[in-house]
């Protein structure tokens, strides 16, 4: 066989014939089967380390399955989700969970909104602020949140120096850790500084795709900055507004760095004295690699994957239906 | 001056003296706990509580990098050359296999080939994190657990990198050109070798800057597979620095600096690259 009858679009001269038929066994190979060589990496790997647990995550969730004691075996029907709804530190944590993702995905995206409608003119030395606002972004949160473990301390912290400042001080200094309200803003600041970058970039990104005719068209009804922002800009955007609430969603129902490196002793995975900022991601480690459970601990993880689903799709509505009625 | 900017789009208008301002405190937002990391690991003690904080950098950085390095169960040094090794092999892994399933999804003509891409898009929003409890599981039947095979494994590939190089590989390069290589007798791999590589190096750059600085903050993955061993990634080395009951700011925050250093070197050599590959993202998710 020829190869010009494979590639009939081409204006080139075919290849001696001699050296075609000496190699064409090879050439078949490579056209029928080096295109699967070649995405069989992805696809083999991708589904021994990435689908593949997702899937039997699910068996092991109805089986009982213990580290400590491998004889313990068998299945446990639907006892280890039973043992989920009547167990406080699930609901608990469940609970930090939101609280945490609500104080800071909605100030994050917002504040975000606004740096990109900041960016989004022209500036001198676009690129240096661009950059600039990634610095968090690419630091690990495990260093930064140790900083911020430290702003927000009880003794000398800086939190509470800022609060004293602008007329918020306390007789007894504020312990950020100890209550939840308190522990649950700390952790937001965190999630916050760290993201907030980022979300600018991909809306400044979506904001520059917006035809300058749509301003000018819009300018006959002397719509201001401010209501250039909300009435125009935000509604042209808003597949990626709804993109990054889904990215917020599915990051900030699984948070667990900060939350753990934000507790005085990182490797206890409590969340606080009292659970007080224990998630859901942090309990899953402790219940399966602490106290051992990973039968019990798989079960976890699938309710936090269908609560994901369920908060995606909601907020994916919730984020719609705002924007269309403007 | 005072209401042209009305009937412009943004992109028109100057920046005021207050766009700048306003980036400026937002700049300082960003930077000064990195900055402050920075100050306290070259401090003394009194330095963490002192209020008003300070803000100079002091002269100890050295005592204090020198304890973090020599703190006998932390393995610091060690967990900095993991931290190298895993980063470079995932990202080196990655560039190369999305590379190459990139370049098979964009240029070459198979059967099911749009069936199977649907199916890397699918893949992009599979959280496999919640998978990690089987993964564990996994992990164990190949004896894996506990050693840096298992923290690099899962990283070897990802299904963004097989999305975004077909993407720049269907622009970036034409089809005449593999073609024309085809008819003059190149296999596929030298193909990819000779003519893609070549013209996907701004993707691949990106790519992998991305890649590396997921690989060296990843935190919960190696935590599990690498706590109590003696050879930890660097952040899990800092967290177990951090534990305990007598902690020392400084010297936490020297370890802390001295791990983010890579990434700072990073964003100052191909911040560019960074800030242009997570804006196309956006335009093409």
């Amino acid at each position: 066989m020829s190869l010009t009858e494979l590639r009939p679009a081409s204006h080139r001269p075919a290849p001696p014939p001699k050296k075609v038929r000496t190699r064409s066994w090879l050439y078949r190979f490579d056209n029928k089967t080096i295109p699967y060589v070649f995405i069989s990496p992805f696809f083999i790997l991708f589904g021994i380390f990435g689908v593949f647990p997702l899937i039997f995550n699910g068996v092991v969730a109805v089986r009982n399955w213990r580290l400590d004691d491998p004889t313990l075996t068998g299945w446990a029907g639907l006892g280890n989700f039973e043992r989920l709804l009547s167990d406080e530190d699930f609901w608990n944590a469940l609970g930090n969970t939101f609280g945490i993702f609500i104080l800071s995905t909605v100030p994050q995206l917002l504040i975000a909104l606004i740096i990109a409608n900041l960016l989004n003119r022209k500036l001198r030395g676009t690129t240096f602020w661009r950059i600039g606002i990634l610095l968090p972004y690419l630091t690990p949160v495990v260093a930064s949140t140790l900083v911020f473990a430290i702003f927000f301390a009880r003794d000398n912290g800086m939190a509470n120096w800022f609060l004293s400042l602008v007329g918020f001080g306390q007789e007894t200094p504020l312990d950020w850790r100890a209550q939840k309200w308190s522990a649950w803003i700390a952790i937001a600041t965190m999630v916050n500084w760290k993201w907030i970058g980022y979300n600018a970039l991909l809306y400044l990104s979506a904001m520059q795709a917006i035809p300058k005719d749509v301003y000018e068209a819009a300018a006959v009804d002397g719509a201001g900055a401010w209501r250039q922002l909300w009435r125009i800009t935000v509604p042209m955007i808003q597949p990626v507004v709804v993109f990054t609430v889904i990215l917020s969603t599915i990051g900030g129902l699984q948070l667990f760095n900060e939350p753990m490196m934000f507790d005085e002793n990182p490797q206890s995975a409590s969340g606080g004295s009292a659970h007080q900022f224990q998630t859901i991601a942090q309990l899953i480690y402790k219940v399966g690699w602490k106290d051992l459970d990973l039968g019990y601990a798989a079960a976890m993880s699938w309710a936090l994957f269908l609560i994901i689903l369920l908060v995606a799709g909601l907020n994916t509505l919730l984020t719609r239906r705002i924007g269309g009625d403007r | 001056m005072t209401k042209t900017y009305i009937n412009r789009a943004p992109q028109d208008t100057g920046g005021t003296w207050l766009t700048y301002v306003s980036l400026g405190v937002v700049l300082l937002f960003s930077a000064f706990p990195v900055y402050w990391m920075f100050v306290i690991s070259t401090s003394t003690d009194e330095a963490v509580a002192q209020i008003p904080p300070s803000v100079l950098p002091g002269g100890e950085f050295w005592t204090n990098a020198n304890e973090v390095f020599t703190l006998n169960e932390v393995f610091f040094a060690a967990s900095l050359i993991n931290s190298v090794i895993v980063s470079s092999v995932i990202t080196l892994a990655t560039l190369f296999f999305c590379s190459l399933a990139g370049f098979a999804f964009a240029k070459l003509r198979f059967r099911g080939r749009n069936a199977l891409l649907v199916v890397v898009v699918l893949t992009l929003t599979v959280p496999s994190q919640l998978g990690i409890v089987a993964l564990y599981i996994v992990m164990g039947k190949l004896g894996w657990n506990g050693t840096l095979l298992a923290v690099i494994a899962p990283g070897l590939v990802s299904a963004f990198g097989v999305f975004y190089m077909r993407q720049f590989i269907a622009h970036a390069v034409p089809d005449e050109l593999v073609e024309s290589a085809r008819i003059d007798g190149a296999l596929n791999m030298r193909v990819y070798w000779n003519i893609v590589l070549p013209a996907i190096r701004p993707a691949l750059a990106v790519l992998g800057l991305l890649t590396f600085v997921m690989a060296w903050n990843d935190f919960q993955w190696p935590l599990i597979q690498l706590n109590g061993t003696d050879f930890p990634t660097s952040m899990v080395a800092l967290s177990d620095l951090a534990s305990g009951n007598y902690v020392i700011y400084r010297r936490v925050l020297a370890g802390a600096f001295i791990a983010t250093v890579p990434l700072i070197v990073l964003l100052l050599i191909g911040g560019r690259q960074i800030v242009r590959g997570i804006m196309e993202g956006a335009v093409k998710s």
